[in-house]
């Protein structure tokens, strides 16, 4: 399996991801943020599958938001939620009801930092299109060129995650990435079919050893921690030039910037150490913009007061260490410990592998922090994985929590989603029943994979 | 506290031989014996000297015994990690601190992991706290096929880490053996079959047999043939192996060391079944083995044990296109022995091995997919494995007569809420605190106080 933040001896070139930053403070992003001077280029062509009025009535709700509902009824219509509510909830008759009794509900499950597509599997190299490593800074290129939408990894995360939405991040080579583009985990014959409609776009960027790796292997700028913040300002800096015209003449790169600027677009930051954290957010006040998220901030534990100040999520791991020096600080409490501080947690996975588990890489940080002390209850363990990241990807508006309104995006659990034991059973994407274990059918199985060994298997 | 608490702290240095074991009892827990069977309520189990000497239902306990409560409690052996590179490195991207694999190397099977095993690594310390008490640790192959030799190791907080070392050799084939061989899997087996001729008749010429020395722990024999003891038995000219590497493979073509072999695609598992019939006296195991459910009948009926790595199901590579999570029910219901091991991305350590079978148990919920027992998937993580690497009955299990390895979790080992709260290895108490029980306890509240965090200790 390829380590995607990870660079070995081996297969440095192509192993370096991105972090992202998304703010949980950052509001309700909503509407569309094309380039504002470009229409919406590339724009969604996604449209909810068809379902069927649904009642799931029974079950442990956890509606994402912090709360829970024993005895529960969830009812979904038209892609949307409609009501939530215990067991009084009056159940229209021509509604398909489920009997949900000892089985769970949740949100669907959200990533936020996934390279699914860009990095997809067969993880050959003429599929390592997530980095583009030419240039310390690239904010003109946007992850969704690079998406393939037959990744085999997409089936496995709805499958076995129960995720429902994600955003797919450049890699981290770079300083500034590019364009994030977040998606219906929906299968497509093209990624526009897989856009999420009006998600704002996120700028990715990374800190601290993967830039000046990269750069300064080849004796070029950045090859410091302070030569990525000499190369970062003076980017900005032109940047703000740009912004502050006319933007008469189309700059890729730039355009991305300033909608950073003009606020529109987030900022997803990869980063590992407390202290370069703190820099950043000095940078980002100097320059006039928000970090909405910091990524892999295995240190963010050091400083939750800061970032709970700033209104910075930090989307972290439970408990990778390790595997770079820049890592070596992290511990498995840093979610709790943050949490604890009242900061946003948002848990990610940055893996084809972990996105498959994001509720039990939730519930491993949840017991860390119970262990010290730190008790926090289910229902807020579980906005972790979704409405925590809904907010950081600036779609809290539409997705991430069951409310009434909100598309209908729901995992049906066969037990406690904070358990080893427990698996979606049912997944359904704007009140359209994407994947049912229950149901050999009902799975989907990419290009990629028809006539191969394994076709159709449970995986 | 427990009187039985030891009273180490991080700053006495690490003892240069294990501390005494003590007699102890734990009474009135749920005991997993590893065995595969399902939990005993209300067990007891009893060490003395450093072993296990009893366990079961309702024992009666003697009055001058220590005795733990376990009331509330799991009581299980500990757990066996096989081929991790635990003590092989500290950070894996500072190069200079990893050990792992050596591609600028002018050896290849004579590379011996047991010189180069340091216990101090912050690694050891995290998975000995999650609950791992022995371990096989494997070079990767970088320069040949060929990694080296693996060792058995305890995660004692002591320097008698290597109990059994030259345990194995490690061979790469598949994919990543064919581009280590010159970018063809002919080359591969090539190599490997070239190789295992030399070691065959230079075994003879240098009267390299592999004999084994009696060792007194679990692993039974040592290895005898240590390759930088090859004698200087004249070669001819026509050879590929150095001196050392084929003197290394001498107790391999014997049958005397076990011999790992990575594979993952179905075909490719079918050609390491046929080398026996070349090589009758290899004892293998596969490592991998990601199609391996899709010849699983072969495999059951060559009865070549395998490790692999439980929650593989995507196609990453061409040679794991049939990649599936039942791949390792699949094979045990076969009939194979199945262990479960192998760290494929940053987040995999030995000390998420419960998650990796756990899931496994979760999976039997499914329709159409082949998971574990409770009492299957925690053997394949303590009893299986640490059958596969010859010390079958003496670890991974609790049962009178084994090693005295004994971990009390705080619940169902298996579940994500549930860690260790004290680990006993050979009988003794483990200090658990580490570089990131530190951090943890520093910044317990993230502001300073009166003087900076650096004072906080």
């Amino acid at each position: 399996m390829k380590r995607l933040d990870w660079c070995g001896r081996r297969a440095c070139a192509v192993a370096v991801l991105a972090g992202t930053l998304a703010a949980c403070s950052a509001g309700s992003g909503t509407g569309t943020v094309g380039s504002a001077s470009a229409g919406t280029p590339y724009a969604s062509t996604y449209h909810a599958y068809p379902g069927v009025p649904t009642a799931l009535v029974g079950a442990t709700i956890f509606d994402g938001a912090g709360g829970r509902i024993d005895n529960g009824v969830v009812l979904f219509a038209n892609g949307a939620i409609e009501a939530v509510g215990t067991s009084g909830l009056a159940i229209p008759a021509d509604y398909r009801q489920i009997d949900a009794r000892g089985k769970f509900v949740t949100p669907g499950v959200i990533d936020i930092h996934s390279h699914l597509g860009d990095y997809p599997t067969p993880s050959v190299e003429a599929h390592s299109d997530g980095n583009e490593a030419t240039s310390p800074t690239t904010p003109e290129v946007w992850a969704e060129h690079s998406v393939w939408p037959q990744d085999p990894g997409f089936t496995r995360a709805l499958a076995n995650g129960g995720v429902t939405s994600l955003q797919i991040l450049p890699g981290s080579a770079n300083l500034s990435g590019g364009r994030s583009v977040t998606l219906k985990n929906v299968p497509g014959r093209t990624v526009q079919s897989m856009k999420f409609p009006g998600a704002p776009y996120s700028l990715k960027m990374a800190c601290g050893e993967n830039p000046k790796r990269v750069y300064g292997n080849r004796g070029q700028a950045p090859s410091t921690r302070m030569g990525n913040f000499a190369v970062n300002r003076q980017a900005w800096l032109d940047a703000r030039e740009y912004a502050e015209g006319d933007r008469a003449k189309r700059d890729l790169g730039k355009e991305t910037m300033a909608g950073v600027l003009d606020g529109e677009i987030l900022i997803q930051n990869h980063c590992y150490r407390a202290d370069e954290m703190a820099l950043v957010i000095d940078m980002a006040k100097e320059m006039g913009y928000q970090v909405t998220a910091f990524h892999h901030a295995v240190e963010s534990y050091k400083i939750a007061d800061i970032l709970r100040e700033n209104g910075i999520c930090s989307a972290v791991w439970a408990d990778w260490y390790g595997f770079k020096m820049e890592a070596y600080d992290a511990i498995p409490e840093n979610a709790a410990l943050l949490h604890n501080s009242g900061a946003c947690v948002v848990i990610h996975s940055d893996d084809e592998n972990g996105i498959q588990r994001l509720n039990q890489e939730a519930a491993k940080a949840q017991a860390d922090g119970h262990r010290m002390g730190i008790d926090i209850p289910d229902a807020e363990v579980v906005g972790w994985f979704t409405l925590n990241a809904a907010r950081a990807m600036g779609i809290a508006d539409a997705t991430g929590s069951l409310e009434a309104g909100k598309m209908a995006d729901v995992v049906l659990w066969n037990g406690d989603p904070l358990s080893i034991y427990s698996r979606p059973e049912k997944v359904w994407i704007d009140g359209a029943l994407m994947f049912d274990a229950l149901d050999r059918k009902h799975r989907p199985v990419s290009d990629f994979e028809l006539g191969q060994p394994g076709e159709g298997d449970v995986k | 506290m427990s009187a039985l608490r030891l009273t180490a702290t991080l700053l006495a240095a690490m003892a240069a031989t294990p501390a005494p074991a003590q007699d102890f009892a734990i009474t009135g827990a749920t005991v997993a014996l590893g065995d595969g069977s399902e939990p005993i309520e209300n067990g007891t189990v009893v060490v003395r000297g450093g072993m296990i000497v009893a366990v079961g239902k309702d024992l009666m306990v003697t009055m001058d015994l220590p005795t733990i409560n376990g009331a509330g409690k799991w009581v299980t052996p500990g757990l066996f990690a096989s081929i991790t590179n635990l003590g092989l490195v500290d950070v894996d991207a500072v190069s200079e601190s990893n050990d792992v694999d050596a591609g600028d190397s002018p050896f290849g099977a004579a590379l011996d992991v047991a010189p180069a095993i340091n216990p101090t690594a912050q690694d050891f310390a995290y998975s000995r706290a999650g609950g791992v008490t022995r371990a096989s640790v494997t070079p990767e192959a970088d320069s040949s096929i060929f990694a080296g030799q693996g060792a058995m190791i305890d995660l004692g907080d002591d320097y008698d880490t290597v109990r059994l070392p030259r345990a194995f050799q490690f061979v790469e084939l598949g994919e990543r053996g064919a581009r280590l061989a010159g970018g063809s899997r002919t080359s591969a087996h090539a190599l490997l079959r070239n190789a295992l001729r030399e070691a065959g008749t230079f075994g003879e010429g240098a009267r390299l047999i592999g004999g084994r020395t009696a060792r007194s722990d679990a692993g039974g024999g040592d290895i005898g043939v240590d390759s930088r003891m090859a004698g200087d038995a004249e070669r001819p000219g026509d050879v590929l192996l150095t001196r050392f590497d084929a003197a290394a493979l001498v107790p391999v073509v014997a049958g005397q060391q076990k011999l790992y072999v990575e594979a993952h695609r179905s075909t490719d598992i079918l050609a390491v079944l046929d080398l026996k019939k070349e090589f009758p006296a290899l004892d293998m195991v596969l490592v991998g083995a990601t199609e391996g459910w899709m010849v699983a009948d072969r495999i059951a009926a060559a009865g070549v044990p395998v490790i692999t790595a439980a929650l593989s199901d995507l196609p990453v590579t061409f040679e794991r296109l049939a990649a599936t999570q039942s791949n390792v029910g699949r094979m045990v219901d076969a009939g194979v022995t199945v262990a479960i091991g192998g760290y494929e991305t940053s987040g995999d350590h030995p000390r998420n091995l419960p998650q990796q079978a756990g899931n496994l148990v979760a999976l039997n919920k499914r329709p159409g997919a082949s998971g574990l027992t409770w009492g299957e998937a925690f053997a394949a993580i303590t009893s299986v494995p640490a059958s596969i690497a010859g010390m079958g009955g003496k670890v991974g299990v609790l049962a009178e007569g084994a090693i005295g390895d004994v971990v009390i979790w705080d619940g169902d080992p298996l579940e994500l809420s549930s860690a260790p709260e004290r680990v006993f290895i050979d009988g003794v108490e483990q200090n658990l605190d580490n570089h990131q029980s530190r951090l943890r306890d520093r910044y317990r509240t993230p502001a300073p106080g009166d003087l900076p965090k650096a004072y906080d200790w």
